[in-house]
């Protein structure tokens, strides 16, 4: 019972969260719901004891991913009236987007079937000592390590990408030589000297 | 045999588990403040006696115990100060702001184990859930700088986001060494399994991981010398800068509330937490003093938090870029060698990995 009243607590909180995101005006607002969203489907994650996808969403979008599009978001300048102006030119593509992802998540559900899941027998919880993460880890690095090491490489392709694009040598830019910084030794900046005290007169 | 006390306890174990819980949240979350409170005025004194002053010693707790007093007048004091909102503030993330700081604070004491049988939560993925909720305690001081709409503000608060994204990364490193230490993400088991004498803790298998672990933990909660997120020479007080009166003090209970968290974490990472240091010898190794409990837990935490202290009255603050440095380009490093190091020590069964739970 305590279940269900949370799950559909955070259930609404989850839609209200969304339809926040493309509504707000201000773009802070947007992305704070978005972090609100993820908390709120990660703590759906939790009531199926789903703890390890539960907290690496927290701990990987909450934590890293939306704290650095916060930042570009608050130190852009950016004017909505701008941004608003072909909403309605290219609604088309937006509602297009919205039914090709409704129509593929259905064809998952009804297509496909859940893996065998029966839907309507309820939520059976695992024994106490049944630990989630193991699982995810026994089958991710025998079964599907593959995938799995593709997908870093992938990764790394972008992350070599990104900071091959924004390597730019500018001309006269004053940097510091932090090895000859490091290297500075105390007699090179200073000199103690000893001085005879004057003759009292 | 039927005193009140009976009673009572009798009555604890009819209780309801969820009421029992809240409860227990609601003793640690107290506890942990009353610590913040006392912490502050150690904070004082200890800075005090290195730079050959007296430190507080005017407010009295009954007219005794010189200085006691000071955190509860400074409580006081900011309690019935008005706590001015900017008038060109964003007004609502203004007020959430503080409490944003505080929250992910005090959750992470769910799952720290405070003596074998005492822990709120024997969560299987304890480790992760701290991982997150430090993770979380940034939104608080980036939206504190920006909806202050202060420059100074703001710049403390980009200062303190870059830099705890960056630290959040060696400590995550860090703390996949102990994982793979300890084989559990469960922080009772990863205690557990540290059993036997001062050089079972993981501190000696793991030594660059419980440094870089230590100095990341400092720059997390954005102390000294890595606080250039307040940095009072340069931005004047930092993310913090518009708050008064019991907001600011909000801020100020989770930099400490952090602290204590840090400190605990440590403890129970990489030196055993509620183990005793003298389990595991001989002679000594069965009197009372070898007994795991809360107070050799609570030594470690104290003994941590000076070193806290000791910094800030010692060390001259990092710049900028010098932090940056050190995070990615020294600690990052560090850990990731380390990690490779006890894949070797794991493959040849040596340290944490010669113990029986490995085979």
């Amino acid at each position: 019972m305590l279940v269900e009243i949370l799950f559909y607590l955070f259930a609404t909180l989850l839609v209200a969260g969304a339809l926040g995101v493309i509504t707000a005006r201000n773009p802070v607002y947007s992305v704070l719901f978005l972090v609100f969203s993820f908390i709120n489907s990660a703590a759906i994650w939790l009531l199926v004891e789903a703890e390890f996808l539960a907290l690496v969403l927290v701990l990987v979008y909450v934590g890293a991913v939306m704290v650095l599009f916060l930042f570009v978001v608050m130190m852009l300048d950016i004017n909505v009236a701008e941004l608003k102006q072909g909403f309605t030119r290219f609604a088309w593509l937006g509602w297009i987007t919205a039914l090709a992802v409704i129509g593929e998540i259905s064809a998952v559900i009804w297509g496909h079937g859940l893996g065998g899941i029966d839907v309507n027998r309820g939520f059976v919880s695992e024994p106490a000592n049944y630990s989630n993460t193991m699982a995810i880890g026994q089958v991710l690095y025998t079964k599907y390590l593959y995938p799995f090491e593709l997908a870093s490489v992938v990764l790394v392709v972008a992350i070599v990408a990104a900071i091959a694009l924004t390597l730019r040598r500018r001309p006269g830019l004053k940097v510091q030589d932090v090895s000859s910084q490091v290297a500075v030794r105390a007699e090179d900046r200073l000199r103690v000297v000893k001085v005879s005290a004057e003759k009292r007169s | 045999m039927h005193t009140p006390i009976t009673h009572l306890l009798a009555l604890w174990g009819t209780l309801p588990d969820l009421i029992r819980t809240v409860v227990w949240i609601l003793i640690i979350s107290i506890a942990v403040i009353l610590c913040v409170a006392f912490l502050t005025l150690w904070e004082r004194k200890v800075i005090g006696w290195m730079q050959l002053r007296r430190g507080p010693n005017r407010v009295r707790i009954f007219g005794l115990l010189p200085g006691f007093g000071q955190p509860f007048a400074d409580v006081f004091k900011l309690l019935t100060k008005e706590v001015i909102v900017p008038s060109s503030s964003n007004k609502f993330l203004f007020r959430l702001a503080p409490a944003l700081a505080l929250v992910p604070a005090l959750a992470a004491w769910a799952v720290i184990p405070l003596s074998p049988a005492l822990v709120v939560s024997k969560a299987n993925a304890g480790l992760l859930y701290l991982l997150a909720l430090s993770s979380m305690g940034v939104y608080g001081i980036i939206l504190a700088g920006w909806s202050s709409n202060s420059k100074y503000a703001f710049l403390g608060a980009m200062r303190s986001a870059a830099q705890m994204v960056a630290y959040e990364i060696a400590m995550g490193f860090a703390l996949v060494g102990v994982l793979m230490a300890a084989g559990s993400m469960n922080l009772g088991k990863i205690v557990g399994h540290q059993q036997g004498g001062v050089l079972a803790w993981n501190w000696f298998w793991l030594f660059p991981l419980f440094v870089v672990y230590l100095i990341a933990g400092v720059a997390e909660t954005n102390r000294a010398p890595f606080d250039v997120a307040e940095g009072e020479s340069e931005i004047v007080a930092g993310f913090h800068v518009e708050y008064s009166g019991i907001a600011f003090a909000l801020f100020f209970l989770a930099e400490y509330a952090n602290m204590i968290l840090i400190s605990a974490l440590t403890a129970v990472f990489f030196f055993g937490g509620w183990l005793s240091p003298f389990a595991g010898y001989p002679v000594i190794g069965t009197t009372f003093l070898a007994d795991p409990s809360f107070f050799w837990l609570g030594l470690k935490v104290f003994v941590f938090l000076f070193l806290f202290l000791w910094f800030r009255a010692t060390f001259p603050r990092y710049r900028y870029d010098q932090i940056m440095r050190l995070g990615w380009k020294t600690l990052i490093p560090v850990t990731l060698v380390w990690i490779c190091v006890e894949m070797l020590m794991s493959a040849v069964h040596i340290g944490p990995w010669a113990k029986p739970w490995f085979h």
